[in-house]
């Protein structure tokens, strides 16, 4: 049996990397900085949550996002790389959907930015689809025996963005005041929307 | 091909980590990382299913070694398939950063595969007939590739209803190897948790995106 070759630090790899592909010109710092800047302050779940705060308070779009999710999501301009066809899953008091990849991490990039840690976690990706309610609970979202917990395996190009309750007591708040409610982890589907 | 990166249903990996709100990249060194993955299938000449089964090609210790360690390394892997670094070039340069004086290998050349593309993105449209409809009984196929296949080990054999029918797409299994975009219907398949995890499992339903050639008609 040969042995593994010595672990590279993985910083350091990254720079001996990234200073070759720089030297050959196939790499530039400017690009670098551009999406690290856009994946940093533009693209995240900030643009998840005025889907979701526009679907609660315009009930067109709601249904227009329900039926088709890639054209609703498109018209508040959010579209790009891993959002090439959107599913939106509505929970209700009786359904919970959570969406996991568990072959790798396919997340929808326009609207969520990109996959937070636990969610591209092995714990996270070989659990979710045999014990969900447990792993829900772990995560403090402790679901009745009652509501049925839908998991949903991203394993094509389809992306799925789970539309979480609107919770109660917000029925004064302005769509902007909503937006700042929603979660990542609600869009996800590892927890509700509270009210602070 | 049955590597470590297919942990659906994988016990010991014990509690989830905590939910937080950190930002993309607790380091600057992983947004570099990202952008070196972002880009790796232009750089190398491939696509992104490529990319991905670059990343399962990463031996488990380092797949295991942390999420932007095997990204970085899946795309050093495919980078390295069509010649434009080495693992030795790149473990050279690394100890040059690290003031350590050592000769650096020559470059390799580079061969990129050519495969024809029918377009930007991965959604295709097929003038063929789909196999199945919404409320069919499929099963997944008992397949074993040794390649790239978004079909996870733990619905192999199982049998379950299809729920929706997804834009067709480029055949993951035959594009990441230059094979061919070979676009596949694709197909919800919704299963019971019984189904997959025997009669103890937690009562719940689990819904895959899986494309034709993986399902079989059941019953």
């Amino acid at each position: 049996m040969t042995s593994a070759p010595e672990h590279l630090d993985p910083a350091l790899r990254v720079e001996a990397l990234a200073s070759l592909l720089i030297e050959r010109g196939l790499l530039d710092e400017a690009t670098i900085e551009t999406f690290v800047k856009t994946y940093e302050q533009s693209v995240g779940p900030m643009n998840g949550a005025k889907v979701v705060a526009k679907a609660w308070t315009d009930p067109g779009y709601r249904a227009r996002l329900l039926a088709d999710g890639t054209a609703a999501i498109g018209e508040l301009g959010f579209k790009g790389p891993q959002g090439e066809h959107m599913v939106v899953l509505e929970n209700t008091p009786a359904v919970h959907h959570v969406v996991v990849c568990t072959l790798c991490s396919c997340y929808p990039w326009p609207v969520l930015g990109l996959p937070p840690s636990w969610y591209k976690d092995p714990a996270y990706r070989s659990r979710v689809v045999r014990e969900p309610r447990q792993v829900l609970r772990e995560f403090g979202l402790d679901l009745g025996d009652d509501v049925e917990i839908r998991v949903h395996d991203s394993s094509s190009e389809v992306r799925y963005l789970v539309l979480p309750e609107r919770p109660a007591g917000t029925e004064r708040y302005s769509e902007a005041e909503l937006a700042d409610l929603v979660t990542r982890d609600a869009m996800v589907g590892v927890a509700q929307v509270t009210v602070p | 091909m049955d590597g470590i990166h297919d942990v659906g249903g994988m016990q010991g990996f014990g509690h989830v980590p905590p939910l937080t709100a950190a930002p993309p990249f607790a380091e600057p060194w992983e947004g570099k990382a990202f952008v070196i993955g972002a880009l790796a299938a232009r750089i190398s000449g491939t696509n992104l299913h490529a990319f991905r089964h670059g990343i399962e090609r990463v031996p488990p210790p380092e797949y295991l070694a942390g999420y932007w360690n095997r990204w970085t390394i899946g795309a050093q892997t495919i980078m390295a398939d069509s010649g434009i670094v080495t693992e030795e070039e790149v473990r050279a340069r690394a100890a040059r950063l690290s003031g350590r004086d050592v000769p650096e290998p020559p470059p390799p050349t580079p061969h990129k595969p050519q495969m024809a593309s029918g377009g930007a993105g991965n959604l295709r449209v097929l003038d063929t007939p789909p196999a199945f409809t919404v409320g069919d009984r499929v099963r997944a196929a008992d397949l074993h590739p040794t390649g790239h296949t978004k079909l996870p080990r733990y619905v192999r054999g199982r049998a379950g209803t299809v729920t929706a029918l997804q834009p067709s797409q480029v055949f993951p299994d035959t594009a990441a190897h230059f094979a061919g975009e070979n676009p596949q219907h694709c197909y919800t398949v919704e299963f019971d948790s019984t189904e997959l995890w025997g009669p103890g499992a937690e009562p719940f339903r689990l819904s895959i995106d899986l494309f034709e050639p993986y399902l079989e008609p059941a019953e």
